[in-house]
């Protein structure tokens, strides 16, 4: 449940950090401030009783849709490749992971 | 050659020969080329390949040939549906070179239906916002009034359509991105059923509210395109597999025993006068016409604001992770290693309002917080939609106003992100619920802005829903008022 008023506190950096955003302290300072204003307002939930209630991800609640496993047409690799900021024809080309290559 | 002829008088000439797909497409693309410098709704305009596809077209009904249903007609496509071998940036610095090498879905439905792509509209970045001043390329002018707001996210696609660029635009609605800028723009816009259009080929921003749907001058206008957009495709496992009514063969049908809900709450606290007005003029009309009228209440959808803001980001931050400058998008020039690269070019391609939206998508789920925000939105959301399925008891279609105000200016919300999202308070649950839902003109302010009547109807009802708006719209003609714009 949502804390009613709690002054919400939100560590900007950290979720910056694991959205993989980089922020200048201006806008670190800005979001913080936005993101306490709306996080304050969606505590107004904290009012409802949700026990119970099943979480609804979907509006039209579908599930295991399947199809035959017919072979049909796909990207070529060429099309797939097209859009890589680098590739080098054969594969989208990322800086080495591993120290030393 | 009239700009703003509706799609059914425009495809009786076609049909009659007494025009050309051609020249229809070139008188529209003269009136882009002298009006759209002050508007803003195209970031591209594809005037050769239309007048190519005009052409084709064209010869293909002058000898005869069976034709599509929009065969000749100018489409114009927001920037955010993927099309081969056009740009599709989306309205963002990460996607500006991105070309896709295939159509959606529903390009290819308007291909297969013999449309003219005639460009592509300008968007808020990723369609987050609502006023289309947050594309990285340009803002987008309302043509009633270039100080003001078109509304957004799909204000290109509205304002298109509303400055006689195009009989028929496609937008996308997440919260309420085809209404209210519809509802802003004086044209009909349209949401449909979640589950009732493909969305293989639409870049992702919220999966389970994001829904592509029609604009037009009128109720025929969005029916006749809605035919052609919607269907199954097993490319997208939530599209539903049911059949398509002919929408426009039975928009006219009298509407025996009409019973149309009020939310007595829609006409409180923030409602501007002038809108109050207009919506319950819309009531008296429907009265006089013989339907029946019902108090309903929905009394968790005063929550929806909060639900959406807190689903909406998380399925956002999630979606928008796919952006990491390996695959297609945006890489930095600079960075020290993979992690940073991936930082680095986040965070200089995406716009303030993504940003922002990621934050709080990803506090939303993150570890400790996930149970607390986003699984108590999940839930809220089923009480709302229970308000709803309760509501349809009692009435075939609910009725209040699109939006609480007429077109906001320019740079006037920009600076408040919680007051531009309270613009969508009225269409925002029809997304969380998945319900069709349109918007059509009822009304002008004494300076002249146009006022939308929101209509919401049960999932799949499409056809009484747009039976209904085109009752009201049928002893109206609000619709058929245009922009000064010449």
């Amino acid at each position: 449940m949502i804390t009613p008023d709690a002054e919400p506190v939100i560590d900007v950096g950290k979720v910056a950090k694991l959205a993989r955003l980089r922020l200048t302290p201006d806008e670190e300072a800005l979001y913080a401030e936005q993101l306490a204003r709306i996080l304050g307002f969606v505590g107004q939930l904290s009012e409802i009783d949700v026990a119970g209630l099943e979480p609804m991800a979907h509006a039209v609640e579908v599930t295991d849709v399947f199809r035959e496993d017919e072979p049909g047409d796909s990207l070529s690799h060429e099309d797939a490749l097209v859009n890589a900021p680098k590739q080098d024809g054969r594969c989208f080309v990322v800086p080495a992971i591993l120290d030393g290559k | 050659m009239s700009a703003s002829e509706t799609t059914a008088a425009l495809l009786g000439r076609l049909e009659r020969g007494e025009t050309t797909s051609t020249a229809l497409t070139e008188s529209l693309l003269d009136r882009v080329a002298q009006h759209d410098e002050s508007i803003g709704s195209f970031l591209t305009v594809n005037g050769e390949t239309a007048l190519e596809t005009a052409a084709a077209i064209d010869a293909k009904r002058a000898a005869g040939e069976r034709v599509g249903r929009l065969a000749g007609l100018p489409v114009a496509l927001k920037d955010i549906l993927c099309t081969k071998g056009e740009p599709t940036t989306c309205g963002s610095r990460m996607l500006e070179h991105f070309v896709p090498p295939y159509d959606a879905h529903v390009v290819e439905r308007l291909r297969a239906e013999d449309a003219v792509l005639i460009g592509r509209t300008n968007m808020d970045e990723f369609a987050m916002d609502s006023s289309t001043e947050n594309s990285a390329f340009q803002p987008t002018r309302n043509p009633w009034d270039t100080s003001r707001s078109p509304g957004g996210s799909s204000g290109g696609s509205a304002a298109c359509v509303a400055a006689g660029f195009a009989p028929l635009s496609v937008g996308t609605d997440t919260g309420g991105s085809i209404r209210q800028p519809a509802a802003f723009c004086g044209v009909v816009g349209m949401k449909p059923t979640y589950g009732r259009v493909s969305r293989y080929g639409l870049v992702a921003f919220a999966s389970s509210l994001d829904q592509i749907g029609p604009f037009a001058h009128d109720v025929h206008g969005a029916a006749l395109l809605l035919e052609a957009l919607a269907g199954p495709d097993e490319r997208d496992a939530t599209c539903i597999d049911r059949p398509v009514p002919e929408y426009t063969k039975s928009l006219d049908e009298p509407l025996a025993g009409l019973r149309v809900g009020i939310v007595p709450d829609h006409f409180g606290e923030g409602l501007d006068g002038e809108v109050d007005e207009a919506v319950r003029e819309a009531i008296n009309v429907y009265a006089e016409h013989g339907a029946k009228i019902v108090e309903i209440d929905l009394p968790h959808q005063k929550y929806s604001v909060a639900v959406y803001y807190l689903i909406a980001p998380s399925e956002a931050s999630s979606n928008l992770a796919r952006y990491d400058g390996v695959h297609y998008g945006r890489r930095a020039e600079e960075y020290t290693d993979l992690v940073d690269m991936y930082v680095a070019s986040r965070s200089e391609a995406f716009g303030p309002e993504v940003k922002r939206r990621i934050l709080l998508g990803t506090f939303a789920l993150s570890e400790g917080y996930s149970d607390q925000y986003y699984n108590t939105a999940l839930r809220v959301r089923r009480l709302i939609r229970r308000d709803f399925d309760a509501a349809f008891e009692k009435c075939d279609v609910i009725l209040g106003p699109t939006t609480p105000t007429p077109a906001f200016g320019i740079g006037e919300l920009v600076d408040d992100p919680l007051a531009m999202y309270l613009n969508d308070v009225y269409t925002i649950a029809a997304n969380l619920a998945g319900l069709p839902a349109i918007s059509l003109p009822c009304g002008f302010t004494k300076s002249g802005l146009p006022i939308g009547l929101h209509l919401q109807a049960p999932p799949f009802e499409e056809e009484g829903l747009l039976q209904a708006a085109r009752t009201y719209e049928r002893t109206t003609h609000w619709h058929e008022r245009r922009t000064g714009l010449d």
